[in-house]
């Protein structure tokens, strides 16, 4: 039996799981929180990407025993039913980033870290952090796009 | 429509449905059809029993004014998007073009994925970049004729003549008496009253469009940004099994035996079982009822298969696998190229006549097969229910996959319920309905319980229908006064069944520049290959391009020339060189436009420091004429920056402006990854690659500033999924050139020692 924190509520997770399955697996199989994408399953694509303790980590490559007592944070958390959308997903619906959308979760989720960290951060600042995502779309130009207008808008006061 | 512009697949798949529907006039008029739920309703005519009623909802009697437009009382505007979303942008730009015409605010609009329903919607696919020139005026007569039934309620209701009536925003408005209503709350009426003959609709002027043209979101983006299940990976069915199929590493090899007692015996595994070899699985055949052999395990979680998949071991029969080599294939390639072509597939003027008066040029051009690496592996959810199935899919060609579903369970088309969801990349491998098949056997054979079937990376870069190697040896001539005489073209491709080119490894005889040139002459011998293949963004022009682009550069560099000036000549007099639908085939003066637009935009000519050089390319595919222009720098270690990308494009008026920029844009990204260092090889019929490490697809510190400008024309609008795609290569190569003085001759440039 597993306990795990997941976007602020606590999942128990049965012994019917393995407690070596990915944290990926668990997000999407056990739990039905299927925004988390599987790309590659070996830490390359980084389609994964949650929040451990605001930090990115490929979910694929965390068994779900390692996340117990940590904070993990997955797109459906950032801003939940009802509550407004973040400065990163605002700026994500108005720079029309996503073409088939798939790895936009886990490049949305390390942009999110990157700004918490660095809230102005350069081209070169961007591409170092999230040259870990790929997007096989090709949307690089309006993701570089999106997290400088994300950034504009936390500085004016946006979430 | 002549079947030239759809791709062959296409046509084979298209051929035996349009026997199946002669009777019904699928893409004619818009006629009445009959009473449902007391309204009337449009369809596209057809007879009646093949209609479907779409759902009612609730709160009245929506106006079901055609398959594309529903407005409820409330005033609840939904538009239906037809075509299958793989990120090509259809499920916004499709709906656009109908609201234009319908004259509603986009905000009012709610877009809906269409059903599959061929008798609806005529044919529904995402391939050949032709969702927008084959919808384009349907949709908008779909909206004119919506729009004149509101029209014609308000007339009625207010008593005053049509004529002294307009609309905006979602309503109808009667300027003199200063009345107004909206939509919805003509819709009841509107429903009562006769439907006009779509062609006698009368459409907006272009000038007139406050919608086409303009920047449009898309119209999923809040829900992908919140991780909202859309994908058909997220498809979740109550009691749903998962399941990992294994197939043999040589391709084509079948399943013998295997540890299955043992297998099930494995944490959460409820099943496991051989499927047999089914019909042709490494033809390409988007309707093709066909499974290669392997092993099913299926287990209450997706962790577990694949944890009881490590443990499988399985009993292959090699006999029919393929036993082919990469290195095999190039080694027989260049000695193919020292002989007379096997066949030549066409021949214009004098070309040996040329070759002897003009100074020549030779080269020899390799490309290697790729995979389409769509981030979303393939996958499929099925639920066989004895008499009848349900199918979940994100796939290209939903209604290929009912047909393969049908054939491959002998059940009635019916009785085959395809849920079309959307697809996490596409670029042609979707076409294929491999998984589906997978998927709907495993259901079946694991005793009707609904059923994911999942395929991890390393199954989907194994099991591919790639873009196919080949090869050019390519020669041409320049007369005294630097212009281009002759070209030939010894194409060698592959074959499966020794008669005709592999899918996708074909060539047109009239493939530019045989259809400017005079003396010209394609030539082609083919290899025998096993390794599947199949349409891969571009398809043909993807490496036909990097071929004639890079080697008609090399000509104008033999001839002392500039390229823009080569080129432009090349292309003679404005003119179009074939008919066709959608604006015909390569126009030279359409082209001739785009070069010179590209070349002003990029600053063609001016001076670049030592190491940094301007590229430029050109190519029509897909209807659309395309010129770009790389600015590179290259370090003496051979590592390539690219800095910048000027694209200019015709393709007729725009529809989304935002997607027919991100489409480009992507395009020009996926291009440079795969030019710069992405292949695929094999050996003894096995796949050589598989995961990212070993297919590293470019990240966002390669990606290039990237400008793209269309031209505003009035040829008929063409798609742009596609043709961005082919000129990128051969422009970041002509500009290695200009930075180095050195020729690249191979895809990917990685094995010419270069990197990004």
């Amino acid at each position: 039996m597993l306990n795990l924190t997941i976007n602020g509520r606590t999942h128990t997770v049965g012994d019917d799981v393995d407690p070596q399955t990915p944290l990926l697996w668990v997000l999407r199989d056990t739990l039905g929180l299927v925004g988390t994408k599987y790309g590659c399953g070996v830490g390359q694509c980084s389609a994964c990407t949650v929040h451990l303790n605001g930090s990115p980590i490929q979910s694929c490559q965390v068994p779900a025993s390692a996340a117990v007592g940590q904070q993990i944070t997955t797109i459906e958390g950032l801003a939940p039913p009802g509550a407004p959308l973040t400065a990163v997903q605002q700026a994500w619906i108005e720079e029309d980033v996503a073409q088939c959308g798939y790895c936009q979760a886990g490049q949305i989720m390390r942009a999110t870290a990157l700004l918490a960290r660095n809230p102005q951060p350069t081209d070169e600042d961007i591409d170092r952090d999230m040259a870990a995502n790929v997007c096989r779309c090709g949307t690089y130009t309006r993701i570089r796009k999106a997290i400088h207008s994300a950034a504009a808008k936390m500085k004016m006061g946006g979430a | 429509m002549s079947s030239v512009y759809l791709p062959e697949f296409m046509q084979k798949v298209e051929a035996r449905r349009a026997e199946e529907a002669a009777a019904l006039s699928r893409r004619g008029f818009i006629k009445l059809t009959g009473l449902a739920g007391g309204g009337l309703v449009l369809a596209l005519s057809l007879p009646q029993g093949a209609r479907r009623a779409l759902a009612q909802p609730s709160g009245g009697t929506p106006f079901d004014a055609n398959p594309y437009v529903q407005i409820e009382p409330t005033g609840r505007i939904v538009l239906f998007a037809k075509n299958p979303e793989v990120g090509q942008g259809v499920k916004t730009s499709l709906p656009m073009i109908v609201a234009e015409e319908l004259d509603v605010d986009w905000q009012q609009v709610e877009v809906r994925q269409s059903e599959i329903d061929a008798a609806r919607y005529g044919p529904q696919f995402a391939g050949g970049s032709l969702s927008i020139p084959m919808n384009y005026e349907t949709l908008r007569r779909a909206g004119a004729t919506a729009r004149a039934m509101l029209i014609a309620a308000a007339a009625k209701t207010w008593n005053v003549p049509a004529a002294e009536l307009t609309t905006e925003a979602g309503a109808v408005r009667h300027t003199a008496s200063n009345r107004r209503a909206t939509y919805g709350e003509l819709a009841d009426v509107a429903a009562t009253l006769p439907v006009p003959d779509a062609s006698s609709v009368a459409l907006k002027p272009k000038q007139n469009f406050r919608l086409l043209g303009k920047r449009v979101t898309g119209v999923d983006n809040a829900k992908l940004v919140r991780g909202e299940p859309l994908f058909g990976i997220d498809q979740r069915v109550p009691g749903m099994l998962y399941a990992t199929f294994a197939k043999a590493p040589a391709i084509g090899a079948r399943a013998v035996s295997a540890n299955l007692d043992h297998v099930r015996t494995l944490r959460g595994v409820k099943n496991a079982f051989i499927v047999a070899h089914q019909g042709d699985p490494l033809a390409f055949n988007p309707a093709g009822a066909a499974v290669l052999s392997g092993v099913a395990i299926v287990a209450d979680s997706t962790w577990n298969a694949l944890q009881a998949k490590k443990a499988l071991e399985v009993r292959w029969d090699e006999a029919q696998a393929s036993k082919d080599s990469w290195k095999g294939a190039v080694a027989e390639a260049k000695a193919i190229a020292t002989k007379a072509p096997a066949q030549v597939l066409g021949e214009g003027g004098n070309v040996d006549a040329a070759f002897a008066s003009g100074k020549t040029v030779e080269a020899f051009y390799t490309y290697h097969y790729v995979s389409h690496a769509d981030l979303e592996p393939q996958n499929c959810t099925a639920w066989f229910k004895g008499d009848s199935i349900e199918i979940w899919a994100p796939t290209q060609t939903p209604q290929n996959a009912v047909d393969a579903v049908a054939a491959l369970l002998g059940l009635p088309k019916e009785k085959v319920t395809l849920h079309q969801l959307r697809g996490g990349g596409g670029f042609g491998r979707r076409l294929a309905n491999d998984s589906v098949c997978e998927a709907a056997l495993i259901s079946k054979q694991a005793g009707g319980v609904p059923v994911k079937v999942q395929w991890t990376r390393e199954d989907d870069m194994a099991f591919d229908y790639y873009r196919p190697g080949g090869f050019q040896a390519l020669k041409a001539a320049v007369d005294s006064a630097g212009k281009l005489t002759a070209w030939q073209n010894h194409f060698i491709t592959f074959t499966m069944d020794g008669q005709a080119p592999v899918s996708a490894g074909n060539i047109d005889k009239n493939e530019f520049p045989a259809n400017v040139l005079a003396n010209n002459r394609m030539a082609q011998s083919m290899i025998r290959s096993r390794i599947p293949t199949g349409p891969w963004r571009a398809p043909g022009s993807n490496v036909i391009a990097f071929c004639t682009q890079s080697f008609l550069h090399e000509c104008a560099v033999a001839a002392n020339r500039d390229y823009v000036d080569f080129l432009v000549g090349v292309m003679g007099e404005p003119r179009a060189t074939s008919a066709g639908p959608f604006g015909g085939g390569l126009h030279t003066g359409r082209a001739v436009d785009v070069i010179k637009a590209v070349a002003e935009r990029s600053g063609w000519g001016r001076t670049l420091p030592r190491g940094r050089g301007l590229g430029l390319a050109f190519h029509f595919s897909h209807q659309g004429h395309f010129a770009e222009v790389a600015e590179v720098s290259v370090d003496a270690s051979k590592k390539v920056t690219v800095h910048k990308v000027w694209v200019v494009a015709d393709i007729g008026p725009i529809v989304n402006l935002s997607s027919a920029e991100n489409q480009c844009q992507g395009s020009v990204i996926d291009a440079l990854s795969t030019a710069m260092g992405l292949k695929i090889t094999f050996e003894n019929g096995r796949v050589e690659q598989t995961n990212f490490h070993q297919y590293p697809i470019a990240r966002i510190d390669k990606a290039p500033e990237i400008d793209v400008h269309f031209l505003d024309t009035d040829y008929a609008p063409t798609g742009c999924g596609e043709p961005a795609f082919p000129p990128a290569a051969p422009a970041i190569a002509n500009a290695i050139f200009a930075a180095t003085g050195q020729r690249i001759r191979t895809l990917p440039f990685s094995e010419e020692g270069y990197s990004i």
